[in-house]
């Protein structure tokens, strides 16, 4: 968890797009809680998501 | 020094290695796996390129993934900000998926690494390449240009679909880009879906389709669908496509603005839908064509490489070298996302801070980069299948294949290292006559089970080509990626529609001939591939014929054929006659059913 942290810091920090870490940070949330209800996730097949 | 290239996580999954700058091994996972464009990690491809060249997992100095996972989930996050509240749907299922498996790829490929070779290997050996640099690297390096403008073509990359680099004294560098969700890969892809293929596989069946039908909807795709300016860049009207945040490539203003509902895979094939192949295949050639026009006259470079899926479109490949507009032209053959693999390893090999001052070597590239069964091997697992074969020397064998061609014999040709890309290209191939009538038809419905309609390439002896069809002499396009038109036809005009158009070909060659005269040809010489040229050698000797028909061996659906054990599978369940393993071969009426 400590190295994807820090990754997306090095990420942000060189992309300089800040203003998309709030929406980050929520969409993982978001998600996390999704993958807690469902406990897989399983997705069809959506072509320019991948 | 031995990095490991790795593309995988979304199709077509594949390995390559590269030592030294030299391109050693290269392979796809599906034809392991047997599971057509298998998305996987490929660990069985890492496994046989470890094995072959005698090497340990921690003998590898780099793994570089031929993408960047993180840039990619940014461009699908600012999708979704864009279109939101749309798109909610397609979010839920997407954002799970990625914080799952496909975010934190680093961990992800370790962790697959430590699965199979049960060592867990350094981080800092794990690199990301860019998704359009990986592809225009596959194409650069393996070119025998120093300089080059590099075009890479294809769905979507992280943000980019359409790339032009520049590229000189082995730098790459890029000049201009267009972003999702304009994409002209995707629009092709869009009317593949529609035409109910599909979506990153059925995109040769809708090219193949096209000279069957009228491009009648052209005039509608450029007033609706896209805008396209005189340089070739390109804007979608996104209010009739679903793929930036659906779960469909096309919507209902689509199938109204078309006129006619989209077609199911079962659905029997209409004039309609060779119309709209035709309308789309045209579209995307004109704008090819515009790109590449206005790129020779801005750069006045003479070299021209392609890479990424939408190099795979032969047909307008063909129409770019028909026109001269540049004097040379290379295609990356394994031009879709799997040849990513071997372009994120020559990039990290090359772009390294001291190679970039050196000059760009000459790499001797071949596409026979998979795995070899020598005679030995063969006999063994012909033995374990229990199969019935004789065993023949070179000249006696090359005798013996020609005349049962000739006879209209359909064969399974398996010999030396396997390709690497979708194409067959005498290494894994079917080989039929190419001056039959029927055999277009045979070949389609008894051996490939696949749709009637679809073409068949040739194969020729390289000094032969020019007389056979439309490229200058000594011209070579050895990876069949190239359509051109077959000479001494009579060209007939009729009133013959669609598939009727099939009854229409005329040409000494029809087996190999499209219903609008051209073909998709493979230039063999003695340097590209020795033991098919001896072959085709002693055709045209013994019956003045130096092409066959050349397709991949494997049926409909199903990955091409690996190891001679899949060849047996594939010959036994087909109506294949014979099966010529190096230098065995095997007679199926000698076979227990």
């Amino acid at each position: 968890m400590k190295d994807i942290l820090i990754e997306f810091y090095l990420y942000m920090k060189e992309r300089k797009k800040y203003w998309l870490i709030p929406i980050i940070i929520m969409s993982l949330i978001f998600g996390g809680l999704i993958i807690l209800s469902q406990g897989s996730a399983i997705a069809p097949f959506i072509y320019t998501v991948f | 020094m031995n990095i490991i290239g790795i593309s995988a996580f979304y199709h077509d999954s594949a390995a390559s290695l590269v030592v030294d700058g030299e391109i050693i091994s290269a392979v796809q996972e599906e034809r392991f796996t047997r599971v057509k464009n298998d998305k996987n990690f490929p660990t069985n491809s890492i496994k046989y390129i470890l094995e072959e060249n005698n090497l340990n997992i921690e003998d590898i100095d780099a793994f570089v993934f031929y993408e960047k996972p993180l840039l990619k989930f940014e461009r699908l996050i600012e999708t979704y900000l864009a279109f939101s509240p749309m798109g909610l749907k397609s979010f839920i299922k997407a954002i799970p998926l990625w914080i799952k498996e496909k975010l934190y790829q680093k961990e992800g490929i370790i962790n697959e690494i430590k699965k199979t070779f049960h060592k867990k290997i350094d981080g800092k050996k794990i690199f990301f390449s860019e998704h359009h640099l990986s592809h225009a690297a596959s194409a650069y390096y393996p070119s025998s240009f120093n300089e080059a403008i590099v075009l890479t073509l294809d769905g979507v990359g992280e943000f980019s679909s359409t790339v032009v680099y520049h590229a000189k004294d082995n730098r790459i560098d890029k000049v201009k880009e267009l972003h999702f969700p304009h994409s002209l890969g995707l629009l092709y892809s869009a009317f593949t879906y529609f035409l109910g293929f599909q979506v990153n596989e059925g995109e040769y069946k809708v090219m193949g389709l096209a000279p069957y039908g009228n491009p009648k909807f052209k005039d509608l795709i450029l007033k609706h669908l896209i805008d396209v300016k005189e340089d070739g860049s390109y804007q979608l009207n996104m209010k009739y496509f679903n793929y930036s945040i659906g779960l469909t490539m096309t919507n209902k203003k689509f199938q109204d603005l078309i006129g006619f509902e989209k077609r199911e895979p079962k659905d029997k094939l209409l004039q309609n839908h060779m119309d709209l192949a035709a309308s789309i295949q045209s579209v995307a050639e004109d704008i090819i064509l515009k790109i590449t026009r206005n790129l020779k006259q801005e750069y006045k470079i003479n070299n021209l490489c392609l890479a990424g899926g939408v190099a795979l479109n032969c047909v307008a490949n063909g129409k770019i070298l028909k026109e001269k507009i540049f004097e040379n032209i290379w295609i990356q053959p394994a031009a879709g996302d799997a040849g990513g693999s071997l372009g994120a390893a020559l990039a990290f090999y090359y772009l390294s801070e001291n190679k970039i001052k050196e000059k760009k070597p000459i790499i001797s590239f071949t596409p026979y980069l998979g795995p070899k069964f020598t005679n030995e091997k063969v006999k063994i697992e012909l033995d374990n299948l229990k199969a019935n074969y004789k065993y023949y020397e070179d000249e006696e064998l090359f005798e013996f294949v020609s005349k049962k061609i000739m006879e209209n014999k359909a064969l399974g040709w398996f010999q030396g290292r396997m390709e690497f890309g979708p194409r067959a290209l005498g290494a894994r191939s079917i080989l039929a006559n190419a001056k039959s009538l029927d055999m277009q038809r045979d070949l389609n419905l008894k051996v490939k089970f696949r749709e009637s309609f679809r073409p068949f390439a040739p194969a020729i002896m390289q000094e032969f080509s020019h007389s056979y069809f439309d490229f200058d002499e000594n011209f070579e396009s050895p990876y069949m990626l190239l359509v051109t038109k077959v000479k001494n036809n009579k060209n007939k005009t009729s009133d013959f529609v669609g598939f009727e158009k099939l009854k229409n070909i005329d040409t000494n060659i029809p087996a190999v001939t499209h219903v609008d005269y051209t073909a998709r040809v493979q230039t063999v010489s003695k340097e590209s591939n020795e033991r098919f040229y001896s072959l085709l050698k002693k055709m045209n000797s013994e019956f003045d014929t130096p092409l066959v028909v050349n397709t991949s061996f494997n049926v409909n659906g199903e990955p091409i054929v690996c190891s001679v054990k899949d060849a047996f599978s594939c010959f036994m369940n087909t109506n294949l006659d014979f099966l010529v393993c190096e230098n065995y071969i095997l007679n199926k009426k000698d076979q227990f059913q």
